[in-house]
């Protein structure tokens, strides 16, 4: 992962940086996989390799598919970017180990989910319960985000398309009128 | 043989991966995509059955119909340079 993360950088050639990019959520969707993360994987790999993908490439089509070389590599930001990496790898060392069962998060309510959820809410799956019961405000909270997102970008979208064949017929009804 | 077959995939995927990365046409890196999105799907299957939990072959379905509609995609990007032709006007006005 990190080879094709380095490769993906170097590159200048768009169109590869996007094959690889697919590639690099397949190597992702598998180390989720294997560190026990069924449903991340899906995820990464139904979002990463499927349909970035082709976004990206529908703005490939758009866009020209070379990379300017930059002119310019400053050390500064390369000073930033390891400074606060290091400060985020020591604060891991606070953090409880993996899969402790005494960490914090594993104490608090995480016992009532598993332990009573099945006769408290009725739904045999905890993280269902969760989402939909527990936590039904903030689930509806996302969705009227996501809700809203929809119907800003068909709002860009489809309204810019009505305005051209608005327009069009109106040429036409010129051309037809004189 | 479970770990056997999975370190071969693995082998197999670090190949591909050395294609993607030197490949100087197009279609090396498309067949690289490829190769890797079908070798994630070995891979996955091999560790469902290593980890004890064949549940994993139904995931590796779904990766496998992911990488599909991607390579077709990506094939279609590389022959009409966009994606709203329907394929049947092949030799059109483009």
């Amino acid at each position: 992962m990190g080879a094709t993360a380095i490769v993906v950088l170097r590159l200048r050639s768009l169109f590869a940086v996007v094959m690889l990019s697919g590639i690099y959520s397949f190597l992702a969707a598998s180390m989720f996989v294997a560190l026990d993360a069924v449903d991340v994987a899906f995820t990464e790999a139904a979002v990463g390799a499927g349909i970035s993908t082709v976004l990206m490439l529908a703005t490939l089509a758009l866009t020209g598919s070379r990379e300017r070389i930059p002119v310019h590599t400053p050390p500064l930001p390369l000073l930033v970017v390891l400074v606060t990496g290091a400060a985020l790898i020591y604060a891991t060392f606070d953090m409880p180990a993996f899969g402790d069962p005494a960490a914090p998060a594993n104490l608090h309510v995480a016992p009532r989910y598993l332990g009573d959820s099945g006769h408290e809410i009725g739904i045999p799956n905890v993280v269902t319960s969760v989402l939909a019961s527990y936590r039904g405000y903030d689930t509806l909270g996302e969705v009227t985000v996501i809700f809203t997102a929809g119907v800003a970008v068909m709002l860009l979208l489809g309204g810019r398309r009505g305005q051209d064949a608005g327009r069009k017929r109106g040429d036409d009804d010129a051309g037809d009128a004189v | 043989m479970y770990a056997m077959a999975t370190f071969a995939v693995l082998v197999a995927l670090g190949i591909a991966l050395v294609r993607a990365f030197l490949g100087p046409t197009v279609f090396d890196r498309v067949l690289a995509v490829n190769s890797v999105g079908t070798k994630t799907v070995l891979l996955i299957a091999l560790l469902g059955f290593l980890m004890g939990r064949p549940e994993f072959l139904d995931i590796a379905i779904a990766y496998a119909l992911i990488n599909f509609i991607g390579v077709v995609a990506v094939l279609k990007f590389v022959k009409y340079g966009d994606f709203a032709h329907s394929g049947e006007e092949l030799g059109g006005e483009r």
